[in-house]
């Protein structure tokens, strides 16, 4: 008897499931790894309402080639280990077409091989570090690296302040301060700017007075700051407490509204390069600055702007790729129909380039894009002219 | 610059000894290391912060209403998780363990009240102007902490030395069974030892968060590391000697920035632990530990 009903519901229970599959069939399918929570979740929140903007507005659109497109966001809390658990459940359970993320470039380190590895393109938009694009040729970011803007940076602020030398602080355990440093060291080599002293701090320190008081006594003209928003903020205040006047000089990492939420109108006079500006006011940036507002009702920040831009490339990628519903096929179809995307989005214009040639090994694509140089002025970034 | 630095070691010495007081106390009388001592800082943090934003309390109010929610949250901690362990006789490890559950869950928390993000005490909370003596710059703040830090220290010494209290909780250290047999109410005044000791690690947090402008959930692990070796370095148990260690930490770490390099500030607060204790494993002032071993 019971036998019997299961056997008369199955069909339909069948039927049921064909449609639905029928219907989601057309889905295209996402995957995004952040730092949702942990002390990387200001970035991996930023990051992921980006991307949940950008899907937004293409599905309201009609998708892409008909298909939405569908994200599938899981919280990778800024550690490595994660992220590599994060990838192989976005990869091989979910079938994602493509991974964004992870958010650190030290758990990128991590988890991008595992991508290269199943032949599914891993897509940074927030490691900045060296050397991230050399892991394979799947691995693709449309995160500008220091090395291209950290040079344009330093030349403008020399140039702004009239600098003869400088002292350097950074964060020397945490691999986008610490990559961040090395950039910043090889630039002012190049440049010829002497350096006073260079400091290090660790991640979680707050007292940065021992560090600041002997730069002090180097007596150097700026100080060139490789950390994050919130440790730069204290470090700024903590050297104006301490009687110093030095203007800061400062990556990726100090481009964000937080920095004058703590440091005020002590911040001013930083000088920062970023790709993003909310200063730039092209259409795009425009249009993506006011959806932000009014979406998630708080400012954008650059993570959010790269991870939106990063969306509509790889949208612009599909439109060329036909979709054959075998997922490896379409992942290494995806794949090549990225390199050759150019897109004008909230960074500006945006291509990829090759990444340096690694011996015996192929490369992945880094990001082609013009840097914005920034100072700070009344408690936010307008563009140095 | 040697004065300068010489001001800047004396407040983060007295930060560190404030935060690692609680924390030796507990592990004094209820011979526990209560590895949520990091947490309820944190939490002591965040709760000054909400009455100085929400209520408008005045600050010296907030500390002391911080420190009391604190005191609760760690007298919780002893009654949900350290009181059934010391019930059943569990082995030492067991509350160690528990409360790294505790702290764990305690961040959590805060992350999900308040977000991952930094918050920091409303501009004009204190005075944010340093006095300068030439070169040497001295923020409201710092003076502040080391005034605070040294008042509460030296009010725990005197109770420990000179009442009748402070002898119960040092018969108790000594041997809790003795104490209970003696008629001293043993369980009540663990109730209290947790309590107090909350307080002062919430008053520390107040402080950090007043002088460093970030209250986040994550403020208690680094503070927890500096303060395991303070405690160690300090004599297990010993206030005199958490107090004294924990200057001398801060005096190692700033003197190593100016000095060394700031790349072995860490290392060279640490090496120093592990050398005294080749050198003397009870601490530079350990007594407790030879007693109890």
């Amino acid at each position: 008897m019971q036998l019997n009903t299961i056997l008369k519901t199955l069909p339909l229970l069948m039927l049921a499931a064909g449609l639905c599959s029928a219907a989601h069939a057309a889905d295209v399918k996402l995957g995004l790894a952040a730092a949702l929570t942990g002390p990387a979740a200001k970035y991996g929140v930023a990051i992921k309402n980006g991307f949940s903007l950008a899907a937004d507005e293409v599905n309201a659109a009609g998708g892409v080639n008909g298909n939405k497109l569908q994200l599938i966001i899981e919280d990778e809390q800024g550690k490595k280990e994660e992220a590599i658990n994060v990838f192989k459940k976005l990869i091989f359970k979910d079938k994602a077409l493509l991974v964004f993320g992870p958010t650190l470039s030290n758990s990128a380190f991590a988890a991008d091989p595992i991508a290269n590895a199943a032949k599914v393109v891993a897509f940074g938009t927030s490691n900045t570090a060296d050397g991230i694009t050399a892991m394979g040729p799947f691995t693709f970011r449309n995160s500008v690296m220091e090395a291209d803007v950290l040079p344009v940076t330093t030349r403008a602020a020399v140039k702004h302040f009239g600098i003869k030398k400088v002292a350097i602080i950074y964060g020397n355990d945490d691999a986008f301060t610490k990559s961040g440093y090395d950039v910043f060291k090889a630039t002012l080599a190049n440049q010829k700017i002497p350096v006073t002293t260079t400091e290090a701090y660790a991640k979680g320190d707050v007292d940065f007075k021992a560090q600041l008081t002997k730069i002090k006594a180097s007596n150097p003209d700026a100080i060139v700051c490789s950390c994050l928003t919130e440790e730069a903020a204290n470090i700024i205040l903590q050297t104006r407490a301490l009687g110093m006047k030095q203007p800061f000089i400062g990556g990726n990492g100090l481009n964000s509204p937080k920095l004058f939420d703590i440091a005020k109108g002590a911040g001013d006079d930083t000088i920062m390069g970023s790709p993003w500006s909310s200063e730039n006011l092209t259409p795009a940036n425009k249009a993506f600055i006011a959806a932000y507002k009014a979406k998630f009702g708080s400012d954008p920040d650059q993570f959010a702007a790269q991870a939106y831009d990063a969306l509509h490339v790889v949208a612009a990628a599909l439109k060329n790729v036909k979709l054959t519903g075998a997922i490896d096929k379409d992942r290494i179809a995806l794949q090549q129909a990225l390199p050759s995307v150019t897109i004008e989005g909230a960074t500006g214009k945006f291509a990829f380039r090759k990444a340096p040639p690694v011996t015996g090994k192929e490369v992945g694509y880094d990001a082609q894009q013009e840097a914005i140089v920034n100072i700070a002025k009344g408690g936010k970034f307008v563009l140095l002219k | 610059m040697l004065e300068q630095q010489l001001i800047n070691a004396l407040s983060l010495g007295s930060v560190y000894a404030l935060f690692a007081l609680g924390f030796t106390l507990v592990f004094g009388v209820l011979g526990v290391i209560n590895l949520s001592h990091g947490a309820i800082f944190m939490l002591g943090s965040y709760a000054a912060l909400l009455l100085v934003e929400h209520l408008a309390l005045p600050l010296w109010l907030a500390m002391l209403a911080a420190m009391l929610a604190s005191g609760l949250l760690g007298l919780a901690v002893d009654y949900l998780v350290l009181r059934p362990l010391r019930a059943r006789n569990a082995p030492h490890l067991a509350p160690m363990i528990a409360t790294i559950g505790v702290a764990t869950i305690l961040t959590s928390l805060a992350q999900g009240l308040f977000g991952a993000e930094s918050k920091r005490f409303p501009v004009g909370t204190i005075p944010e102007e340093s006095y300068n003596w030439g070169n040497l710059h001295v923020t409201a703040v710092q003076t502040g902490i080391v005034v605070i830090s040294f008042i509460l220290m030296l009010v725990l010494l005197a109770v420990m030395r000179r009442t009748q209290l402070g002898r119960a909780l040092r018969a108790i250290a000594e041997s809790p069974k003795a104490a209970y047999l003696l008629g001293i109410n043993v369980e009540g005044l663990f109730y209290l030892t947790s309590f107090a000791a909350a307080a002062l690690g919430g008053a520390a947090g107040v402080l950090v968060g007043l002088s460093f402008n970030a209250i986040t959930p994550f403020m208690g692990q680094p503070m927890l590391h500096k303060g395991i070796a303070v405690i160690i370095l300090g004599g297990m148990g010993d206030i005199r000697g958490a107090m004294i260690a924990g200057l001398f930490l801060g005096f190692a770490e700033v003197l190593t920035v100016a000095y060394i390099s700031s790349d072995f500030r860490d290392a060279v607060g640490f090496g120093l632990l592990f050398l005294i204790l080749l050198v003397k494993p009870s601490g530079m002032f350990g007594k407790v530990l030879e007693r109890k071993a």
